[in-house]
């Protein structure tokens, strides 16, 4: 399968706090792979550093053999990414939606709008290429944010926490097209997630952060397993490898961020 | 970019009317009551003189709150988006600017409306009034950069409204936007022949006047080519900026 991203030691820093401290990861091609951890644990700011939004302060992450701090230009052809919050252009329709980012990533207009219609058909939105975005459904937003980011058929897909804000519905809907990805074009995937239930259906690993630290990395059921008892659920998995770093304090920044999801397609 | 903005306003089409009022009042109120006190020693008119004035004022005030939405694009996570893409931060910058300028040709041709209502003596030479159009889209790019680039240092909206109304108001006094600059006390002068808007409204005035185009155009033109250029290359290195 061979490895295509590895962290080594990737650090940030702000001022005197440590966000993220010497995270060594790596992801096979083709796999599925959830960051875990709390609020403030670093999840995002890891995406951030992976997606070049932001520098590390000390070590590096290799894309395809790509260092994401030597040439981040290149990185940038290689992944897709999709943000937290959603944001699709709710006065534009799905289908321009996915041009302008064909104009983005550089793709010829012809292959552009062939893939497009393409991409639309594969999340299920067909009917409604041509229908703006603000009348879409969460779950529909979604798929069309990971349309979107796939348009250039990217290495590595970085999904910051996918379902965060949506109804069961476009939960499911959207897990059903992540595998789906996996399944027919083998993307390699990285998500973040606050949903155990989610981490262990789709992930082949997971790694949980604490406080900027790697605290526990493995297969679902192989952390499972690692508690020792039975019946043993994600969510206890969370617990046992988070459990010191449970405080309120940095839990505020998270609220900020998923107030500006609920206002979104104004 | 650009093209996108063009779809959005095509699916909105109410802003563009409520963006014509200001410079409406501009001309109807302000620039009739300035008229009856005869303030050109000449044969010019002034509203005549003053119709490029606020054709440019027009363009400015729509521009410098272009950042306002920069803000609320880093908000939505958009400007995520565009900052993972591979094309270079300096051309979404331009991008973001050419869009931002789409939204002053609505009010050119309102400001033209209402020009004819007004019996302005304006020269409707086609190539002139395209020269114009070229003026118009190259100030809004200047001013939606440099609202841009202030957006991304001060990345709020609450910070940004208050500067954008202390940028707005000086830029527009200090030019030649309603009065001459010969009339203004010496070190507003100087001011004034450092403010884009000056030249702007400059170009504007030979291109739109009657008479021969000076060639002091060409001076005009270059001076906001270059800050354009430059404050674009500012704005696509600070860009990324907004996000942190």
């Amino acid at each position: 399968m061979g490895i295509i991203l590895e962290t080594k030691g990737l650090s940030k820093r702000f001022g005197k706090l440590a966000v993220l401290n010497d995270l060594n990861i790596s992801m096979e091609k083709g796999e599925i792979f959830s960051l875990l951890g709390p609020n403030g644990a670093g999840k995002t700011t890891t995406i951030k550093m992976l997606t070049t939004l932001l520098k590390p302060t000390s070590g590096d992450a290799l894309i395809d053999g790509v260092s994401i701090v030597k040439d981040p230009y290149r990185v940038r052809k290689l992944i897709g990414y999709v943000p937290q919050m959603l944001s699709a252009d709710g006065t534009l329709t799905g289908y321009e939606n996915l041009l302008l980012f064909g104009k983005l990533y550089d793709i010829p207009n012809k292959e552009a709008k062939r893939r497009a219609l393409e991409a639309l058909e594969f999340m299920n939105l067909s009917d409604f290429a041509s229908k703006q975005v603000k009348t879409y459904s969460g779950g529909m937003v979604r798929r069309l944010e990971i349309a979107q980011s796939m348009l250039h058929h990217p290495e590595v897909l970085f999904l910051d926490e996918p379902t965060t804000g949506l109804d069961p519905i476009g939960v499911k809907t959207v897990w059903e097209h992540i595998l789906k990805l996996k399944d027919q074009f083998n993307t390699t995937i990285l998500l973040t997630t606050h949903i155990m239930e989610e981490a262990d259906k789709l992930s082949n690993h997971v790694a949980f952060l604490s406080r900027g630290k790697l605290a526990a990395t493995g297969t679902p059921e192989g952390l499972k397993s690692s508690l020792g008892k039975e019946n043993v659920s994600m969510e206890d998995v969370f617990i046992h490898y988070t459990k010191e770093s449970l405080d309120t304090e940095k839990s505020f920044r998270d609220l900020r961020i998923s107030r500006r999801t609920t206002s979104r397609l104004g | 970019m650009a093209e996108l903005e063009a779809l959005k306003i095509s699916h909105d089409p109410t802003e563009i009317f409520t963006r014509a009022v200001q410079p409406a009042l501009w001309l109807l109120i302000f620039g009739q009551v300035f008229e009856r006190m005869h303030p050109m020693n000449g044969p010019v008119r002034y509203i005549d003189f003053m119709t490029p004035g606020i054709l440019a004022q027009s363009t400015l005030f729509i521009a410098i709150f272009y950042g306002i939405g920069i803000i609320w694009e880093r908000d939505l996570g958009l400007t995520h988006k565009f900052l993972v893409t591979p094309t270079p931060r300096a051309a979404l910058v331009a991008g973001k600017a050419l869009s931002a300028s789409l939204r002053s040709i609505p009010v050119m041709i309102i400001i033209y409306l209402l020009a004819i209502f007004l019996k302005v003596d304006l020269v409707w030479d086609p190539l002139r009034i395209l020269l114009v159009l070229v003026i118009v889209i190259i100030g809004s790019i200047l001013f939606s950069t440099f609202s841009l680039i202030i957006a991304c240092l001060v990345k709020t909206r609450e910070r940004f409204m208050g500067i954008g109304q202390v940028l707005t108001m000086p830029l527009f006094f200090a030019s030649n936007a309603i009065y001459p600059i010969d009339i203004m006390p010496h070190w507003l002068q100087t001011f004034s022949r450092m403010n884009p808007l000056t030249y702007m409204i400059d170009a504007l005035r030979s291109a739109m006047l009657p008479g021969p185009v000076s060639r002091n155009i060409l001076l005009d033109i270059g001076t906001l080519i270059t800050v354009s250029a430059v404050l674009i290359i500012i704005g696509g290195s600070l860009y990324k900026r907004v996000i942190t």
